[in-house]
């Protein structure tokens, strides 16, 4: 996905941190913010880090405002961000539509946590799925890409900049409490990122930066490509909508990405994304017995301290039992294609989710033929490995 | 003198200039803009004292004065 | 055709949707005025947000952002912080920028950030079609204020002063010339300026706020109801003061404040 630069440094942060330092690799020069658990890392050290950077950094006086101010901050020719979660996600739903209509590439991270409302302030969730691809009223298309570890949360905000500019776009880094506040040894990067600002022939509005002498109109009615208003006239409006829509729809070849784990024979696969991957992969490694020293020594202490009953489940041999897991990397656009391809096996699918049941529907579409179950949690806690597995079992019939 | 002239294709017609000109050289007319509503004429342009008042009021840039 | 307009206007794009009588046009001619003067067109960006009042710079042969309802400032903001060496010029209305727009008012004030904003008090929603909004005479009937409005007024001018605005000034669609030049000054001016414009909406504020639907008829009543402010003098009863109410070049701008703290503490920006 990316090319890895010559040089590069272990550090062990915090997916939040992670996120803030992708951020500033790829280019970011400006951060607008307000405080929000639990993403509120991400503005604290943009606070002092874009300003030593040479960037700009603003605490604004609400998300929708911070919102506003990355478009602005894009047009004067800054590559910008900024981080939130749950209601002042809600709140910036307008400006992502703008965003979205004046085809203004910006990076919004959503960490998310429980809702709705004020909901759950410091828990995990993964309930705003559908509101990272629908959240601002009207008809648009956007890319929402889900890290499931803070080497992911530096890696895909990389990427999200790449592809907010490849598409001009609003692209949503979608994480999750778990992701945000875990600590991990990743590898970062030296020096920075140059990602090129090129003229891209599917936008429709105009593209050029402020003060470049284009007189660039940027204008959130239906516009041509000078910026002008065509709201009024049905016809060219379709065309732009349609334009906004299909740049996204007709390039899902080339904005999706997914990850496979033992799906080469797979019958029953597990499709996941963000930190539910995390246990997802316990498990599937788990039923295949493969060699995990680290894994089994916490099951062990799980077995001695809290179960009664499972312990069997992994002193079974179940590696006749053909599991995979299929990691959704971009949310949105759906990866349809690869997830038919890497599920072509399968015959059951397992869908867990830390929400009402979601995503499921998304697959459940895709994957017609196939019998898709949801796993949801509600509640704040992410799936144990055991939960997962459980329903691995119970979905091949495995009588216990 | 002073060469004045309104727009017909800019103006809309809202008479601002009829009291904008301190020496009321604009005056109501038969004649019609481009929107059908009826336009000013100009009266005694000679007693323009170029003040420009009348290009800085008209909402639609319908006026132009030439001279000093 | 006005000379001016060969330079700024984007002739293609006309005519504009202001009404005739519109005050918007006068205050595009003043601002363009301003920019003349000041021989700083290329400097300059706009941005706007959502209203009849919004649609001042679309025309103008300039960068131009029209953006969200309410939101201009928070955009133009983002657009200073990113271009600090630039002038933003900010077209807002009274709805716009006091009712839906007036948290970032008060935080865009409080900074000093380095704008100016034309705030176009036609005292309604014209483009909705002629509802209350926050700078409504009390008693006006309006659309939503079928028995009268019950609110009291908001003055822009005073809030932002208050807030630690660094120039502050109201002229009318009346005053051209020193609307322009005020215009200019906030434009010169380092630090956050707000200026506002009475302004005429003929069709909407003509029948619901003035009784009164001739737009020269309206800018009469502007310069006979108002009195020029001068510092320490006696108000006038029943009239509006207009002119420079503040004009403070002590004040610290937020961008300067930021470069000093950051100098001050020994920070290198890479």
């Amino acid at each position: 996905m990316e090319e890895k630069s010559s040089k590069t440094t272990e550090v062990i942060l915090q997916g939040n941190e992670a996120c803030a330092m992708g951020a500033i690799y790829a280019g970011c020069r400006f951060f607008a913010g307000y405080p929000i658990t639990p993403s509120t890392e991400i503005i604290e050290m943009m606070s002092s880090e874009m300003q030593k950077c040479g960037g700009a950094f603003i605490q604004m006086e609400d998300e929708i405002g911070s919102a506003c101010a990355i478009i602005g901050a894009r047009w004067g020719g800054k590559k910008a961000m900024t981080a939130t979660s749950g209601p002042g996600y809600t709140l910036m739903q307008e400006a992502i539509g703008f965003a979205a209509v004046t085809e203004t590439p910006i990076v919004i991270v959503n960490v998310q946590r429980g809702g709705p409302s004020t909901g759950q302030p410091t828990l995990s969730s993964q309930q705003d799925v559908y509101q990272a691809r629908y959240g601002s009223h009207g008809d648009y298309e956007i890319i929402v890409l889900s890290p499931s570890s803070v080497q992911e949360m530096y890696d895909f905000t990389i990427k999200a900049f790449e592809l907010a500019e490849q598409f001009r776009t609003p692209v949503i880094l979608l994480a999750d409490e778990v992701v945000g506040h875990m600590r991990e040894k990743i590898e970062i990067r030296d020096g920075s990122k140059q990602i090129k600002s090129v003229k891209q022939k599917y936008v429709v509005s105009p593209q050029e930066d402020f003060f470049k002498g284009a007189n660039t109109l940027v204008e959130g009615q239906l516009h041509d490509d000078k910026g002008r208003r065509i709201g009024h006239l049905a016809g060219r409006s379709g065309d732009f909508i349609n334009n906004i829509n299909k740049k996204i729809s007709d390039n899902v070849d080339v904005i999706a990405d997914i990850d496979t784990y033992f799906m080469e024979d797979a019958e029953v696969a597990i499709v996941a994304y963000g930190s539910v991957v995390r246990p997802a992969i316990n498990a599937v490694k788990k039923a295949r017995k493969v060699e995990d020293d680290r894994v089994t020594t916490k099951f062990k202490i799980l077995k001695d301290i809290f179960v009664k009953g499972i312990p069997e489940t992994f002193e079974t041999d179940y590696s006749h039992l053909k599991v995979g897991l299929v990691k959704v990397n971009t949310v949105w656009p759906c990866p349809e294609e690869l997830l038919k391809e890497a599920t072509k096996d399968a015959k059951i699918v397992i869908v867990p989710e830390m929400n009402v049941g979601k995503y499921v529907h998304e697959v459940e579409r895709v994957l017609k033929d196939k019998k898709v179950i949801a796993m949801s949690k509600c509640g704040g806690d992410i799936h144990t490995p055991t939960e997962i597995l459980d329903e691995i079992l119970k979905e091949a019939g495995i009588d216990e | 003198m002073a060469v004045i002239t309104v727009d017909k294709v800019h103006c809309k017609g809202c008479g601002i200039c009829y009291t904008a000109c301190p020496k009321k050289i604009f005056v109501k007319s038969r004649k019609r803009n481009n929107y059908g509503s009826s336009m000013p004429d100009t009266k005694n342009p000679e007693n323009c004292v170029v003040c420009r008042m009348c290009e800085r009021l008209c909402p639609d840039g319908a006026i132009n004065v030439e001279g000093e | 055709m006005n000379k001016l307009y060969e330079k700024y206007i984007k002739t293609d794009s006309l005519p504009t949707l202001f009404c005739p009588g519109c005050g918007n046009g006068i205050i595009q001619v003043a601002a363009m005025n301003a920019m003349e003067d000041l021989g700083i067109k290329d400097e300059v960006a706009c941005v706007s947000g959502i209203g009849c009042s919004s649609w001042i710079p679309c025309y103008y042969k300039l960068d131009v952002m029209h953006t969200m309802h309410g939101r201009a400032l928070a955009f133009a903001e983002g657009l200073k912080l990113a271009q600090p060496d630039k002038k933003i010029l900010v077209f807002t209305g009274d709805g716009d920028c006091l009712a839906i727009g007036g948290n970032h008012l008060m935080h865009a004030a409080a900074r000093n950030i380095d704008l100016t904003v034309v705030m176009v008090n036609n005292y309604i929603y014209g483009m909705t079609g002629g509802q209350k909004s926050p700078a409504t005479p009390k008693g006006s009937v309006t659309k939503t204020s079928p028995f009268g409005s019950i609110d009291e007024p908001i003055d822009g001018c005073k809030l932002v002063s208050a807030l630690g605005a660094s120039y502050v000034a109201r002229w009318t669609t009346a005053h051209p010339v020193q609307l322009a030049k005020a215009i200019a000054e906030g434009m010169e001016h380092k630090g956050f300026s707000f200026i506002e414009v009475l302004s005429q909406c003929p069709v909407q504020a003509g029948k619901s706020v003035f009784g009164e639907k001739d737009p020269a008829a309206i800018m009469k009543r502007y310069k006979e109801g108002t009195y020029l402010y001068k510092e320490g003098g006696e108000p006038v009863e029943g009239k509006i003061p207009i002119g420079v109410f503040k004009h403070d070049t002590n004040a610290e701008e937020y961008i300067e404040r930021v470069e000093r703290r950051l100098r001050d503490q020994g920070i290198e920006r890479g």
